[in-house]
């Protein structure tokens, strides 16, 4: 079925229009880390015309949830009597000292769920254990994170709980466009976040700071289309939000979705790793669900964070940093154990710093 | 806290993931590249000579006078479940080692087994792992001679552990390995990938969905014995097992110092396996294979070896995936023309497969 949408002649003769529209540099961010990978992952980057630069977004919740909800994660999972649940990926995230995997390894019962549902099963069957699932996310898990707690109320299971780290999209495009060294002049906006909140909220956004966006999908026909469209929009001086994506999105989004959000989740601050506190850019749970809030149930207090040593690609690719200032540049980081994209890539700045200017 | 309390974004910075000095971790186990740091940075330490350090599957011993190489090989066998669709234990033990030793170009002759058992295991499901033992083994022409049984008490073992090492022979003359790889060679594999990782998951009801997929656990020896005879002057021979594709290429790419590059539309995945990996975040490229073989051999032999692949049952779906090339730079690597006309690297696993939740 989406065999189309992968199309070679299809994408090249979309990128052949973006070639033949564009007339200078345009700065265009991907908001969300599942289009990044998509767009590197097909190589898309190389192929469109070198005034278009994508700037890649702060969307990924993975890399976002904050340094002291890390380190509550794994206090609570080096408890004994819990059961840790948790998306995949976030146990090699680092904490201040240590990891979710290193938890395992210590003997800590960490696992690998695909929803909050399923930690709402092992709840069920381990009656004499506390069960905690990591809620993370952007709106698109909000829905199933939510139900899960719904459905742990309802059944009367009282030893599942959630630590929420849910974050949204729209009050980090305010922080991005707002932000004085902004250089984003068009957004993509994400598809799959579109197609459970709709696309109205960001029609404010795109007029106040004078922004066009496209609503788009993650395959590579869909992103060509949705740079297509921004490209199209910027070239014309058009501020408007277009829906790139439609046989997903609509206007309106999912109302179902949106009518659990609200029942369960209500707004507040939230530390971005690496970016700071967004002001009401978080979800945690209404007063009517504390007795599934984690944070409350196992009080972790006296959390000290110390962030772990960093990896400034990001600063490396904008022209900010130089790689021998990076602490890892060359004795953690080499092209044989690289640890970011410039590093990796043999054209990457940290890689032709290695071979020729390493002391 | 150290976390600034204005929004940032001209200075985003990415904590490094933390190195494991103190324990081993699963991720040691992937096949990627921290099983590798875990090889060289402890075994090698120790254990280091020239044979070892070929990096190979299969170590090659020379007999004095003889023009014959003796070649064994050795391989741990862990699973859970440990039926599933398409094998089990027994089957994935005695395929692996064979495949292991039948790596080197020569013939695998015997086989010996050891069992850890864990207190409380069922003998009928030892009897039917036994029997699927020998049915693999007829299938692969090698006899177990000779074997080992512990019994470790309950919860000390996870119900079977199987390990096996293999026995064969080598022509002297025949020098197949990872570092044999050369500029213009042609890139071959023997079929679909990701098969058996994801028949494995589906096994542990952990898709959430059900599917048809069923592993491909195979003894390869008879499939690489009739692509030697075909084409003689096969470089490489290599099964991509943990890590995938990805990282077994990675590896020969390292050993040979040489650039692979890849064409991902060439590259045969199963629609089922595609979907089952979209659904998970995972990349069929690092799924692993345990009845699949990556021949690297001079373009000229390719057809050659095309076609004897494609008339034994295990090579039908055999086709060219890429080729070898001289390096662009001072790092070997991994290449790919993505479908829709791109470029990028194919890199190694670092460390476990893990679902992505974006």
């Amino acid at each position: 079925m989406l065999d189309r949408f992968r199309d070679k002649d299809l994408v090249q003769g979309a990128l052949a229009e973006i070639r033949k529209i564009t007339t200078r540099p345009w700065a265009i961010m991907e908001i969300c880390g599942g289009q990044t990978h998509a767009i590197m992952q097909y190589g898309l980057n190389d192929l469109l015309p070198k005034q278009i630069e994508l700037i890649h977004g702060p969307g990924c919740p993975v890399c976002v949830t904050s340094l002291e909800l890390v380190d509550k994660a794994i206090a609570i999972a080096s408890r004994e009597n819990v059961i840790f649940t948790s998306y995949g990926d976030m146990l090699r995230v680092p904490g201040s000292q240590q990891d979710l995997f290193s938890v395992k390894a210590a003997g800590g019962d960490v696992r690998v769920v695909y929803s909050a549902i399923e930690a709402v099963r092992i709840a069920e069957k381990n009656p004499d254990k506390e069960v905690v699932f990591f809620g993370i996310g952007f709106e698109t898990t909000a829905p199933a994170n939510a139900i899960s707690v719904v459905k742990a109320k309802r059944q009367g299971i009282r030893n599942y709980s959630m630590l929420v780290s849910h974050v949204c999209v729209p009050p980090a495009m305010h922080a991005i466009l707002g932000s004085p060294n902004n250089r984003v002049q068009g957004f993509l906006a994400a598809g799959h976040v579109c197609a459970v909140m709709g696309y109205e909220d960001y029609k404010p956004i795109a007029q106040q700071y004078g922004v066009p966006m496209a609503v788009t999908g993650f395959e590579p026909l869909d992103l060509t289309l949705g740079i297509l469209d921004t490209v199209r929009m910027l070239e014309k001086g058009e501020v408007k939000i277009v829906n790139s994506y439609s046989r997903a999105v609509t206007r309106e989004g999912n109302r179902i979705a949106q009518q659990i959000i609200a029942d369960v989740f209500e707004p507040c601050d939230r530390q971005w790793r690496g970016i700071g506190l967004i002001p009401m850019s978080g979800w945690k749970l209404k007063s009517d669900y504390v007795d599934y809030d984690a944070e409350l149930k196992f009080q972790v207090q006296d959390i000290q964070t110390k962030e772990s040593e960093v990896c400034i690609s990001g600063q490396i690719l904008q022209g900010l940093k130089k790689p021998n200032q990076c602490p890892a540049f060359g004795t953690l980081c080499t092209p044989q154990n690289p640890l970011g994209a410039t590093m990796v890539s043999s054209e990457g700045a940290c890689s032709a710093y290695y071979r020729y200017a390493r002391d | 806290m150290t976390e600034q309390n204005t929004p940032k974004f001209d200075q985003l910075l990415c904590p490094l993931p933390l190195p494991y000095k103190d324990k081993v971790v699963m991720s040691h186990g992937s096949g990627g590249s921290m099983t590798k740091a875990l090889i060289t940075e402890i075994f090698q330490q120790h254990f280091s000579n020239a044979i070892l350090d070929q990096e190979n599957d299969f170590a090659a011993l020379p007999l004095e006078g003889k023009d014959m190489r003796v070649v064994v090989s050795t391989d741990g066998h862990i699973v859970s479940p440990i039926f599933f669709p398409g094998g089990d234990i027994g089957r994935l033990a005695v395929s692996g080692t064979v495949n292991d030793v039948a790596m080197s170009g020569g013939q695998v002759k015997y086989l010996t087994a050891s069992f850890i058992l864990e207190e409380g295991f069922s003998l009928a499901d030892l009897e039917r792992i036994a029997q699927s033992m020998q049915d693999a083994a007829a299938e692969a022409g090698v006899s177990i001679v000779a074997g080992d049984t512990k019994v470790a008490e309950k919860g000390k073992a996870d119900g079977i552990f199987i390990s096996t090492s293999g026995v064969g022979f080598v022509d002297a003359s025949v020098q197949i390995g990872g570092a044999q790889a050369k500029p213009g060679d042609t890139v071959i594999v023997s079929g679909s990938m990701g098969d058996h990782g994801i028949a494995v998951l589906a096994a542990r009801n952990q898709l959430g969905f059900t599917t048809t997929i069923q592993s491909d656990v195979a003894p390869l020896n008879g499939l690489i014995r009739a692509a030697l005879q075909a084409a003689p002057s096969i470089h490489v021979l290599r099964d991509p097992t943990r890590g995938g594709l990805a990282t077994t290429l990675n590896e020969i790419a390292l050993q040979s110092q040489m650039d692979i590059h890849l064409e991902e539309t060439a590259i045969p995945v199963k629609r089922e396996v595609r979907a089952a990996c979209e659904m998970l975040g995972f990349d069929p490229l690092y799924v692993a294979n345990e009845g699949k073989v990556i021949v690297i051999l001079p373009e000229r032999q390719a057809q050659a070896a095309l076609d004897a692949l494609h008339a034994h049952p295990f090579g039908k779906d055999a086709v060219v995936i890429g080729h070898v090339e001289t390096p662009s730079g001072n790092t070997p690597r991994v290449s790919m023309h993505t479908l829709i006309g791109g470029t990028r690297i194919v890199d190694m696993l670092s460390g476990e497969m893990l679902p992505r939740i974006c």
